[in-house]
């Protein structure tokens, strides 16, 4: 049985429709990513499954007892609002000191427990929304353009770790992201958005389907930049191998 | 001892700080002084309503800064530009409110009262009410802090953790329209605001946490409480102002300090 599945959704935003008819679900432990350009309904299809938007028709099924850990897009913290990373780490719900330093180790912000929330890069400030969002036990990770602001290597790097975390804690993970080859590589499937699903699967086959190509255009071959990756050896140093393209 | 009016004028504006001062925080951490300045505002609209409709003047005060609140928060979640309509609410409300005032039939009114306050002139009855909305508006923030603090961090993380931002906001919405009833006879409705931000915006470079920023905000806001007080009695001035000035001597001097020892 799939965590969360949206039937028949369509969302419209102030009278236009924003999605129409999209069927989507998410499995155990798969790591499921969402492209489109901007305005394609990316971030009102993650809202709808958080439960934030409501359907205009159709529905989401969730299965009982679903735990989503949330990671939003980019967030502002004002420098008016005094906030520890670890008092971060107790809201809503106060956090256990042993969890929520196992939290912010496995999301590779260990260290950063007393720095204040306004003075963190932006990496800094991803692996710690990665950390709370951890910190739920969830089954289901949802990553909102995560890696904005970030240079190629730090995206790279956060979505490895992404992986990682999907690998240790064993929950699923559905991200949206225009980052298209740096997300292909970590990605099971890739539902290619454009109001509607224009094509969704392994994450070859999308590149090479005739949508995908019109949407994105011929010059967006990101599997060649995928398949050189995979030819050579990494020079950076993690233990852990990659799935094999299916 | 409650005979004693300087006793009550004390106590009355210690009530209004620990209230403010909390409250304030969120005022600061969600930028909602202009919103601040719009509910207190319209509080003069509520003074000419309750003398109209011969009711209490913090029932009338109450319920215009409640309407008026809830008006703007409607209007701004429906897309307006909120920067205008605030505008709009702040000062047609005051404008309605002064000249509705001026055309009260019969006793005429001193709008200054209203305006500046008139902390001497607390009397039992006012010191009972302006705590009871003290212990209200502390009691509510108090129960929420969490959820409030999460919604202002950010709406959608909010959501995710089944906390209701439209929610959390509306409570935010109406401690203000009560914090705005209980001290308008303290500092008056142009300088309620200024109550609720300098106390706050003076906690910030002392605090590392909301929780420490909400109690030094208290801690400040009381010391400017008695220090006006004071003032006022030395000076033979009104003392709503006076408040307002020792709260921003200690803005100054913390906001000073912080600068210092950031370098």
């Amino acid at each position: 049985m799939s965590l969360i599945a949206a039937k028949h959704l369509s969302v419209a935003h102030e009278g236009l429709p924003v999605l129409r008819d999209v069927d989507l679900s998410i499995d155990k432990g798969e790591i499921v990513t969402v492209v489109g350009p901007n305005g394609s309904g990316k971030t009102t299809l993650l809202k709808a499954l958080l439960g934030a938007v409501k359907p205009t028709s159709g529905r989401i099924e969730r299965a009982p007892g679903l735990v989503i850990g949330y990671v939003p897009q980019k967030l502002h913290v004002d420098h008016s609002l005094p906030m520890t990373v670890r008092r971060f780490l107790d809201l809503p719900k106060r956090a256990g000191n042993a969890a929520a330093q196992a939290a912010l180790d496995s999301a590779g912000a260990g260290d950063l427990g007393a720095r204040q929330m306004s003075s963190l890069s932006g990496g800094q400030f991803q692996r710690v929304l990665l950390a709370r969002a951890l910190l739920l036990k969830p089954d289901l990770l949802i990553l909102d353009e995560a890696t904005q602001g970030l240079d190629p290597p730090g995206s790279a790097a956060f979505y490895r770790r992404i992986e990682e975390v999907r690998d240790e804690v064993g929950c699923a993970v559905l991200m949206v992201s225009h980052e298209l080859h740096v997300v292909m590589r970590a990605s099971d499937r890739v539902i290619c958005l454009n109001g509607h699903v224009c094509c969704e699967g392994a994450p070859e086959a999308v590149s090479a389907a005739p949508e995908y190509r019109a949407l994105f255009g011929e010059g967006a071959d990101v599997m060649a930049i995928y398949r050189h990756e995979h030819d050579h050896t990494h020079d950076h140093s993690h233990d852990h191998s990659h799935p094999d393209p299916a | 001892m409650l005979d004693d009016f300087l006793v009550r004028a004390a106590l009355a504006s210690l009530g209004v700080a620990l209230a403010a001062g909390i409250l304030g925080c969120f005022v600061v951490w969600r930028r909602m002084a202009y919103f601040g300045d719009a509910t207190a505002h319209a509080a003069l609209l509520g003074v000419a309503l309750s003398l109209f409709a011969q009711v209490s003047v913090f029932t009338g005060v109450l319920f215009v800064a409640v309407v008026v609140a809830l008006v703007v928060s409607g209007l701004a979640r429906r897309g307006a530009s909120y920067d205008s309509t605030l505008g709009v609410m702040a000062h047609g409300s005051l404008g309605v409110g002064l000249l509705a005032v001026s055309l009260l039939p019969g006793r005429a009114m001193n709008p200054e009262t209203y305006l500046f306050g008139d902390i001497l002139a607390v009397g039992r009855t006012d010191l009972g009410l302006i705590w009871a909305g003290v212990a209200l508006v502390t009691g509510l923030i108090l129960w929420r802090w969490s959820r409030l603090l999460t919604a202002t961090l950010n709406p959608d993380l909010a959501q995710s953790s089944g906390v209701n931002p439209h929610r959390e906001s509306l409570v935010l919405t109406m401690a203000l329209a009560v914090v705005v009833a209980v001290a308008i006879k303290v500092v008056g409705a142009l300088l309620i605001t200024a109550l609720l931000i300098i106390p706050a915006a003076a906690a910030r470079p002392l605090a590392r946490t909301p929780e420490a920023m909400a109690a030094i905000a208290v801690a400040l806001g009381m010391t400017s409480a008695l220090g006006g007080l004071r003032l006022a009695w030395v000076l033979d001035a009104p003392a709503g102002p006076s408040i307002v000035c020792v709260a921003v001597g200690l803005f100054a001097a913390t906001t000073l300090w912080g600068l210092l020892r950031r370098r």
